[in-house]
Parts: C-alpha cells; sequence; structure tokens
C-alpha cells in the first residue's frame, strides 16, 4: 500500500489528528512569519480587547497574545518533541537491550533506574534545575532523563514478554547479533505499547513544565510557553474569564490529536484484521 | 512458589540498596545547591556573623561526610533527627502528614484504578465503537491540562458555582471523618481524573495488541464471545504491562501530588519536601525522600513480581 | 518557592506619618520626658464604632512554611507575624495613625543625646500562665535577639544596643552606641515581643505571652488556632473568640477560599483578580499603601557607572507610571529614586517628582561623551513577582533614548547570594525601614553590609551621622531632605516603584474604618482589632 492510499484511507479522527499536527508544525515552523508582532515585543496598551489591531487582544504588558501563542507554539513543541524523543532514543533502546541481555547487564541498569525513578520527578527536577539553573537546555535534558526511565522501565517490560517467545530463541540460536535481536526481533514486536506511550509522553512533558512553572522553575518569561501561559492567569479562570483557556486548549489540542494518529498506527501495527 | 520467594528476597534486598543510594544521591544534591539551612533560613537578614553562628549551632561546620553518618547511625537506631529548621523532631513533623498522604492516595487509587481497568476493558471490547472513540477523546483531554488547570475548573464547578464542596481541605485537627472526606473529595476526584487516562489507555492497548495472537484467533473461531475472550483469555496474558501501569500511578499518586497539595491546601507530605528544599533543610529532605523513595520500590517490586507470576514463561525461564 | 529572600526581614510595617502627625510628633519629641504619660492617654485604642464579641476570625494567608518554629528570631514572613503579634505584645505598638504608642511599657523617656532610653513598664499584666510581667522577662525577651551566639532575624535591628538591663522590677534601661531618636519606634519591631523568662532565658517554646490570644495549635506551614484570652489587660482590644489562620501558599487557592466564604480574609491578593474582587458585593479589598518598593540597583564602582551622567540617564528613560500600571496594575505609588515612601512622616515634599524624558536621557548620554549606551540588566523575579516584566518594559522605555538594555533572567535560586551586588545592573527590593535613618542606614551608607549600589557620597554619609543623635525633629528633617535629593540626584539606585499590600475581606468581619497606614492588614494587628459584622 502506498502511503497515499494508506491516509485516504485512515479513519476520520486520524485524519483530523495529522491535519491538526501539520498545522501546529507549519505555524512552529514559520511562527515569524505568522505572528504580527514579536514574541516579546509590547506593542499596546495592557488588557487591550479582542480584535481590531490585537487579534486576541494583549496581555497585562501589552503583548501580542495572538503572538505569543504563535511563538508558544513554536517553544513549547519544540521542546516537548526534542524531550520525548531523546527520552525514548536513551529509555527505549536501554530497556530492549536490558531485556534481551538480561543478567548482569539488565540487573544493572534497571537498579540504576530504580534508583533514579525512586526519587520523586518533581523533587529531582527542583533539586537538579535549582543546581543547574533553568535554562532551556537544562531543562531539556533533565526532563528527558527523567522520562527516559519511564520508559526504559515499560519498554524492558513489554520486551520481556517478547523475549521469552520461542522466534527470539530461534534467533539467538542462529547466532544473530543484539542490534538484529533488538530492531528486527523484539521492536516490531514491543512496538505498540511503546508507540501509545511515545503519545502520552510527548504530552506529559507540556505538562511537567507547567507543573515545574506552577513551582517558579519552568521556561522562564519573557519566552512564550503555554504551560507557563496557562500557569499565569490560572488564577482568573474562578471568574470565568477565557484567556487561560486559550494555551490549555492548545496543548489539549495537540494532545488529543497526537494521540488519535497514535491509536491509528497502533491498530495498524497491531495487526487486527476487523475494522 | 519457592522461586518466588527467593525472588522476592533478592528484590527487598535490592529494595534497601536502594535506599541507601538514595539517601546517599540527596545528600549530594542538597549539598550541591548554592547556599545552606543558615542562608537560606536568614535569607536576606543574614550577616556574616549570624551565618557564622548559626552553623555552628547547627552542626554545619563538621565535614558532609561526618554529618551523612551521623544521620545514618541515627536512623539505624530508628531516630529521624530534628529539623534543621525549627528544631521539631521530624517523625512528628511527618506523622500526621504521612497519614494524609497516604489517605488522599488510597481514596484516589480506590476511585481511579476500578474506573480506568473497567473503561479500558469495555473500550477494547466496543474498540473503534463510538463509545470507545468518546472514552478515548474524554480520557485525552482530561489528561492534556495540567493538573492545577484540572483542579482550578473542578473548584469553578463544585465549589464557586454549585457550592457542594469545599475549595481547600481544611483538615482541622477535631475534624470528623465525614467531614475529612468531604473535604478530601476535590483533591481526591482531581487526582483520579489525572491518573485514570494513562492506565485506562493501556489496558486497552495491552488487550488490543493480544487479541492479534493466534491463540485469541483459536478461540475467537470456536465461537467464544468476545467478553469472555476478553476477561478469560487477554487480560491475564495482558497484565504485565497494566499492573506496571498501575504501579506507577499509584507510586505517583503518593510522590507526585505536590500541586494538588498546594491548589487544595492539603496537608502532605509533598509540600513539606518542597519547603525543606528551598531551606536546605537536608534531614528532613532525606526523610521524606526515604519514604517517598520505599512507597515506590515497594510499588515496583509487587509489580514486578506480580508480572513475573502471572507469565509461566518467565517463572520458569528455560535455560 | 516559598524561599524569598527577605532582604531586611526587619520589614516593620513602617512607622511613617502623615505630615500633620509629624508635627504633632516632634512637638511632643521637643519636650520630651513622657511626652506620650503625659499628654496621649492611649490614643489607638479607642474605637468610634461598638465592635461586636464574639465569633471566630478565619485566615487564609500567604507566606507560612513548614519550616517556621515559634522562636521571634526565626520569624520571617506575614503568617508568623499576624498569628503571634495576637499571642505576645511588644514595648511600643504602632497605632493605626502610624505613631509609637505605649503597649507594655507605660511610658518612656530618653537623655537629650537620645543615647539611654528607660522604658517604665505596665503594672498588673500577666502571661497566659498566670505569671506576672516584670523587668527581667523584657530584658530576657531582647536578649535573646542580642549577643554573639544569636541568630535572630532581628539582631541587626538591634545592632545599636550596647547594654539592656532591669533597673528595677518595673523599669528597663536601653543603652544605645550612638544616639537613636527613633528608638521607641525600633521596640516596635513584631520580632521583639515580650516572652516569660526562664532560668534568665525567654522561654519561645511555651508560646506563652500577655496578648488576647492563648496559642492552642501551631502546625507550621499548615494552620494556627487562637483562643481568647479571658483576663486580657488591653481594654477595647480582642473582640473575637477565637481566630484560625490557615497558610495557603497559592494565590488563587486563597481567592477561591474567600470567595467560597471559608476563610474571612486574605492577604496578598493576586493583582490581576482585584478588579474581578470588586464586583464581589460581599467583599472589600483592603489596600495598604506600601513602603515596600522596588529598585534596579547600579554598582557607582562599575566602569559603566561611575559617571554619575550614565546613572542619570537611565534614571529619565524609564517610564513609571507605565511600570505602576502595568507591573502593579495601580497598586502601588511612583519612586523618585530615594528610598522614602510619598506619605511617610521623612518625605522631603520639596523634591520635584522625575519622569520619563528620553530626549533628557539622551542629552544626559551626551554629557557622558556617548550617542547610545549598551547595558546588561541581570534581573529575576526573585526580587519581586514580575521584576523580569519590569525590566523588559524598561528595556522598551529606554530604546526611545537611544539606550539598548540586554535583558538577562537569572535563576531565582542564590540569586541575592551570587548576582545581587555583584554584578553591574540588577532587579532588587526593599521592605521599607521603621525610620528613614534605617533604611540610609542599612541600604546606602558607605561600607554598609548591603548598599547594594557600592555608592560612596561624603556629604551624604556625613549628614547620616549627624542625623541620628539629632533631638531637634525641624533640624533632622532638613538634613533628610538633603540626603533625599542626593540619593535622587546622584546615587545609583533607580527606585521606580512603591508596592501596596492589597487583601481582602469578607463583609462578615470588620474595622473602625480606618486601618494602620503601613504593614498589611491592619499593621499585622487584625485579630486583636477587628471584630465581626
Amino acid at each position: 500500500m502506498s502511503l497515499y492510499t494508506q491516509l485516504r484511507r485512515a479513519p476520520l479522527s486520524a485524519k483530523f489528528g495529522l491535519l491538526v499536527i501539520l498545522l501546529y508544525v507549519l505555524v512552529a515552523l514559520f511562527a515569524p512569519l505568522v505572528a504580527p508582532f514579536g514574541e516579546t515585543e509590547v506593542v499596546g496598551e495592557g488588557f487591550a480587547p479582542w480584535g481590531g489591531q490585537f487579534l486576541l487582544g494583549t496581555d497585562n504588558l501589552g503583548r501580542d497574545m495572538f503572538s505569543r501563542l504563535v511563538y508558544g507554539a513554536r517553544n513549547t513543541l519544540g521542546i516537548a518533541f526534542l524531550t520525548t524523543v531523546l527520552a525514548f532514543a536513551l529509555g527505549g533502546f536501554c530497556g530492549l537491550v536490558a531485556a534481551i541481555r538480561g543478567g548482569w547487564i539488565d540487573q544493572g541498569m534497571s537498579r540504576v533506574v530504580d534508583i533514579l525513578m525512586a526519587i520523586p520527578q518533581l523533587i529531582f527536577a527542583l533539586l537538579i534545575l535549582s543546581v543547574v539553573g533553568t535554562t532551556t537546555t537544562s531543562l531539556v535534558l533533565v526532563i528527558a532523563l527523567l522520562d527516559a526511565t519511564r520508559v526504559f522501565r515499560l519498554s524492558r517490560a513489554v520486551a520481556m514478554s517478547v523475549v521469552v517467545q520461542d522466534f527470539v530463541e530461534a534467533a539467538r540460536l542462529r547466532g544473530e547479533g543484539l542490534w538484529w535481536l533488538v530492531t528486527r526481533e523484539v521492536l516490531p514486536n514491543a512496538a505498540a505499547p511503546l508507540i501509545a506511550e511515545f503519545g502520552l509522553r510527548f504530552c506529559f512533558v507540556f505538562l511537567f513544565i507547567s507543573a515545574l512553572s506552577f513551582l517558579g522553575l519552568g521556561i522562564q518569561p519573557p519566552t512564550a510557553d503555554w504551560g507557563s501561559m496557562v500557569r499565569d492567569n490560572a488564577v482568573l479562570i474562578t471568574f470565568g474569564d477565557v484567556s487561560p483557556l486559550l494555551p490549555a486548549l492548545a496543548v489539549a489540542l495537540i494532545t488529543v490529536s497526537v494521540n488519535f494518529v497514535v491509536d491509528w498506527v497502533l491498530h495498524k501495527s497491531s495487526g487486527l484484521k476487523e475494522c | 512458589m519457592n522461586s518466588l520467594c527467593k525472588l522476592l528476597a533478592q528484590r527487598l534486598a535490592l529494595g534497601l540498596l536502594s535506599l541507601l543510594a538514595v539517601s546517599v544521591i540527596i545528600f549530594l544534591a542538597v549539598g550541591m545547591l548554592p547556599g545552606d539551612v543558615a542562608q537560606a533560613m536568614l535569607g536576606q537578614a543574614a550577616t556574616p556573623e549570624t551565618v557564622a553562628a548559626l552553623r555552628l549551632q547547627l552542626g554545619l561546620d563538621q565535614p558532609a561526610l561526618t554529618r551523612f553518618f551521623h544521620w545514618g547511625w541515627q536512623l539505624l537506631q530508628g531516630d529521624l533527627g530534628v529539623s534543621l529548621a525549627n528544631q521539631r523532631p521530624i517523625a512528628e513533623l511527618i506523622g500526621a502528614r504521612l497519614g494524609n498522604t497516604f489517605s488522599l492516595a488510597l481514596l484516589a487509587a480506590l476511585v481511579s484504578v476500578p474506573l480506568a481497568l473497567l473503561l479500558g476493558m469495555l473500550a477494547a471490547l466496543y474498540r473503534n465503537s463510538w463509545f470507545d472513540r468518546l472514552l478515548n477523546t474524554s480520557a485525552l483531554s482530561a489528561v492534556s491540562f495540567p493538573e492545577f488547570f484540572v483542579a482550578y475548573i473542578l473548584i469553578l464547578v463544585f465549589a464557586v458555582k454549585l457550592a457542594w464542596l469545599p475549595s481547600i481541605s481544611n483538615l482541622s485537627p477535631d475534624a470528623s471523618l465525614g467531614e475529612v472526606l468531604e473535604r478530601s473529595l476535590l483533591p481526591v476526584l482531581t487526582l483520579s481524573l489525572v491518573v485514570v487516562a494513562q492506565m485506562m489507555r493501556m489496558t486497552r492497548a495491552s488487550l488490543i495488541n493480544l487479541l492479534a495472537s493466534p491463540y485469541i484467533e483459536m478461540a475467537r473461531l470456536k465461537g467464544i464471545g468476545q467478553a469472555r475472550i476478553i476477561f478469560r483469555h487477554a487480560l491475564p496474558n495482558a497484565l504485565a504491562p497494566i499492573v506496571n501501569v498501575v504501579a506507577l500511578n499509584l507510586a505517583y499518586l503518593v510522590v507526585g501530588v505536590v500541586v494538588v497539595e498546594v491548589v487544595f491546601v492539603y496537608p502532605g507530605l509533598g509540600q513539606l519536601l518542597v519547603d525543606s528544599v528551598a531551606k536546605r533543610d537536608i534531614p528532613v529532605v532525606q526523610a521524606c525522600s526515604l519514604i517517598f523513595a520505599a512507597t515506590y520500590i515497594l510499588l515496583n517490586t509487587s509489580a514486578d513480581v506480580l508480572s513475573i507470576a502471572s507469565n509461566p514463561r518467565l517463572m520458569h525461564p528455560k535455560g | 518557592m516559598s524561599d524569598k529572600n527577605n532582604k531586611i526581614t526587619q520589614a516593620m510595617p513602617d512607622g511613617g506619618l502623615p505630615r500633620r502627625e509629624f508635627l504633632k510628633y516632634s512637638a511632643a519629641a521637643a519636650t520630651f520626658a513622657g511626652a506620650f504619660s503625659l499628654g496621649l492617654p492611649m490614643p489607638g485604642w479607642a474605637e468610634q464604632a461598638t465592635p461586636k464579641a464574639g465569633g471566630t476570625l478565619r485566615m487564609g494567608l500567604a507566606g507560612g512554611s513548614t519550616t517556621d518554629s515559634r522562636d521571634p528570631g526565626t520569624w520571617a514572613d506575614t503568617f508568623t507575624f499576624v498569628g503571634f503579634s495576637a499571642v505576645y505584645n511588644t514595648l511600643s505598638e504602632i497605632s493605626v495613625d502610624g505613631t509609637a504608642i505605649p503597649e507594655l511599657a507605660e511610658r518612656w523617656e530618653s537623655t537629650p543625646d537620645a543615647k539611654v532610653w528607660t522604658f517604665f513598664l505596665r503594672q498588673g499584666v500577666t502571661f497566659h500562665d498566670g505569671k506576672s510581667l516584670d523587668a527581667g522577662d523584657v530584658v530576657a525577651s531582647i536578649q535573646h535577639h542580642l549577643g554573639e551566639k544569636s541568630t535572630s532575624a532581628a539582631k541587626t535591628v538591634l545592632g545599636d544596643v550596647a547594654v539592656v538591663r532591669a533597673q528595677d522590677a518595673a523599669t528597663v534601661v536601653f543603652e544605645l552606641h550612638s544616639g537613636n531618636a527613633d528608638f521607641p519606634y525600633v521596640v516596635a519591631d513584631y520580632h521583639l515581643v515580650i516572652m516569660p523568662a526562664k532560668d534568665g532565658a525567654a522561654d519561645w517554646q511555651a508560646g506563652t505571652g500577655t496578648g488576647g490570644y492563648r496559642l492552642k495549635h501551631f502546625e507550621p506551614g499548615v494552620r494556627m488556632d487562637l483562643v481568647r484570652s479571658p483576663d486580657y489587660w488591653k481594654p477595647g482590644r480582642a473582640h473575637f473568640a477565637s481566630a484560625e489562620l490557615l497558610s495557603i501558599a497559592d494565590g488563587a487557592a486563597r481567592v477561591n477560599a474567600l470567595v467560597t466564604g471559608q476563610v474571612d480574609v486574605i492577604n496578598k491578593v493576586d493583582l490581576k483578580t482585584v478588579a474581578l474582587l470588586k464586583r464581589n458585593p460581599q467583599l472589600v479589598i483592603e489596600e495598604t499603601k506600601g513602603a515596600q518598593h522596588y529598585t534596579f540597583p547600579m554598582l557607582c564602582d562599575a566602569a559603566q557607572f561611575q559617571d554619575n551622567n550614565v546613572r542619570l540617564a537611565l534614571k529619565h528613560a524609564i517610564d513609571r507610571q507605565a511600570l505602576l500600571t502595568s507591573v502593579l496594575y495601580g497598586y502601588g505609588q511612583i519612586g523618585n529614586d530615594h528610598p522614602i515612601q510619598p506619605g511617610s512622616r521623612f518625605i522631603n515634599t520639596a523634591l520635584e517628582q522625575r519622569v520619563y524624558d528620553a530626549d533628557k536621557a539622551r542629552f544626559y548620554l551626551k554629557q557622558a561623551g556617548m550617542d547610545s549606551l549598551k547595558v546588561r540588566l541581570q534581573a529575576s523575579d526573585a526580587a519581586y513577582t514580575g521584576a523580569v516584566d519590569a525590566s523588559v518594559l524598561f528595556k522598551e522605555q529606554a530604546r526611545k533614548a537611544g539606550i539598548d538594555i540586554d535583558v538577562v533572567r537569572e535563576p531565582a535560586d542564590g540569586f541575592f547570594t551570587n548576582v545581587w551586588m555583584k554584578q553591574p545592573f540588577t532587579t532588587s527590593f526593599w521592605y521599607s525601614s521603621l525610620t528613614a535613618d534605617r533604611m540610609f542606614s542599612i541600604g546606602y551608607a558607605k561600607g554598609a553590609a548591603w548598599n547594594e549600589t557600592h555608592w560612596d557620597n561624603p556629604r551624604f554619609n556625613q549628614l547620616l551621622n549627624a542625623a541620628r543623635g539629632e533631638m531637634n525633629a525641624p533640624l533632622r528633617q532638613e538634613m533628610y531632605n538633603e540626603m533625599q535629593a542626593l540619593c535622587r540626584d546622584d546615587g545609583g539606585a533607580i527606585v521606580p516603584l512603591f508596592a501596596s499590600s492589597v487583601a481582602a475581606r469578607s463583609r462578615r468581619v470588620m474595622h473602625g474604618g480606618v486601618t494602620a497606614p503601613y504593614g498589611e492588614l491592619d499593621g499585622l494587628r487584625l485579630i486583636e482589632r477587628w471584630w465581626q459584622a
């Protein structure tokens, strides 16, 4: 099946998801062209109403809300994507290797991960970020490392039930190398739960950053990011104000979309014939 | 079952080692933070003399290694020590908060785990139906909002608009059990909403994954009903990843709820830990971290043992 | 993070006075010896309205921490300040009109050089456990903060005190290193509560005071419960039967608790929500014009800022009014590049307000021999909420004057240890001090521990020493006037804003109509001053 036919036959939800993701990616890539004003530029009075010169009004400092949202897409998506990929590359690979090799390699890596995971995630992040400083780079690396432990555990667990199956045993007896075992035997059979996890992990990064913002350690002003924007205005929710809803909805929409696509991929890879 | 006992003992021993490693890491990490408890306590009011005096008073002039061993020795004797910041015994400082944290986690688990498993199975059973899609989309939406956002929305609805529940968990010492339950309801609801989605989706994904295997195909060809296939044939084999996700989420309910504690003013351990980190109060940070780490390790070990016990092939590895 | 690095924990509800009151005070000072005991019979305590007794005052307060303790030397934020000021009393009290009035001291007097102060204690006052108050308790309580081993936050407040001793059972004498005409304001500091002496040391563990309320339960970072003391000595005070303080760190949670009626009073209202709260007819906003101020300190010995023309250029390149609107939502007052707040009894009313003037800024740059200027501003919200926002706004405003400010955000943790006073241009804040002398001494004098601009102006330092022991109030004010002008025109700190404290109360509780001019929540004394409606 060509990619095109696959796409055409995709369920509506997946098409919707792909469309949204594409839109977000375009906005993120071309943020300076889409946004009418700069990310941190003060362009008018504070709290200007919607419409007119400022599409979604301005924030308390007089920065254009719409431009902030657009730049927020770039910062938030970029960071979340980078972090998740890093976490999966590190955690997923190590998890598979641990499951296949077993023995002291498995024991060693599992213990290290156990120790890292035993320290509450938020506290660990809080400690490290306080030591190294809250730059975007350190944020990405710290969250990726913390997430990698979760991914490791899952990928190892999933791979464990694969490696005991006969075809892996057969490959082992054939004398296949580690790389072959990982990429050809185990990964394809362990992919489904991992892909499902990727979708959720990707979204958890937003949430983790906004939780850090809540404790004062997230992406720092004046950088626009959705997690901090939700946090900054969350107090207004009680008064029925919609402004905190905008970035929150932006996050929710991308989360749902990513997972729609993930579900579709999952469904296809599961080999289920029925629909 | 003998091998299982051996495994259990082995895991517990490893758990203890992990605890030791955690305490070393935490000790080092807190030590690496800029400033110490004396500076943090005195804040910008500090003068060199008061800082020096406070350091002497708290024994911070001792080398780090000495302090660590002293702390370890006390711990082995069952003494958690006293808080550097306010000189209260840590056991007393933690006591009530520990109970609060565990009861909150327990309540949230009682609500969310059965719900997640049930919904996950139903979603797998009626996969790709409108019911599945609706469930999936709402679970995803719930999980895609930050915790504090969910909490504020619940407060807006149940406390501000409907006035059914209090917006803060004012657990006064003389509150009755009923009052405590009522005042904990909103945090429990928030946490449940946050953790249900992941567990539900994993249940569904694992089940659906198995539904493609030959033995299920076989069962289906034999004419066994969908529900029976899922509950009797698929579920036991899908337990490993499900148990793992449930364990992770249970651990999260204990150790990761500081944001919910802050929003609902719930006096749990998380807030104590965050405050103590800010004040560089090492003994308190250590005590809280050890409790959290122990909780995590216990849950994790149980999950491992359960998933091994549920898979005969792992129970009796070949060769 | 609760770690706010309070720069001066001696954050006193400032003893500033409106101009009119200042004259009254100076008259009293001129005739001195026991003026208070003669002329002003308990000025602050008489209430116009008839307060209702009973009920519970429930407060949701920011500024509590799990690391709080009963030791007054460690009190660092609103929660302990408010709670314990109901349990304890101090020697003097700052009344609702901002003057120091007698509390546990019935009256006081000093030598003409203001170096020796004698406090005469009120008779018949007992602690909650029945022990009666005597001079030994006062001496032990003050000494709790003194001495080499002291780690008290109030140690620097009492830096002038050489000796404190009991002359007899009802008289306490303070001998100072140098004269201090404002000493009655110093002993009103809320750290300096009077505790019972036990074996010669102050017994803070028991939580037993002479105040209107007994400490029933205190769980640091969570709650404090107080019940009225049946035999409180002060007439017309302590109306509630009990008080409940809840520590609520999250701003939204505080607002929710107030709106849903779970508490009656909250402090530190998120300024974004004030306008919305005002629409609720059940609620009243209580703004206290603050003495807390925000600064952008420039190090005067840094190469870039050595030339005063550069400093003046930057001082003219900031739009104070715009900052007030954006950062403080209007809840504050604009500053004039010196640390004395508008409305204080020490303010130089003749000093012209500096305004945003890009042309003048350019002019001063020219004077310094420059066409344009590029500076780096190291900002952090550790200084105050919105410090980074304020810096970004400043950057936009200064651009019009040809000044390019590069705003670099610094991590909050460790900001005051690693960046402040070490880098040439940073953000900072000050709680106000009790008196002009103290503010100038700790923040502006040469060699002072927190001289955040490394400013060294000989004339200023000379005036500061001369004014400290000057008992002639008009003469002293003249010196303070000149010192403010020096700060404004030569100093290294840009002082754009004074911030108000904004609290809110439900109409279920009320007060006499006037609250203390400085210090949030009626000078932190709402528990004994307010009553149920």
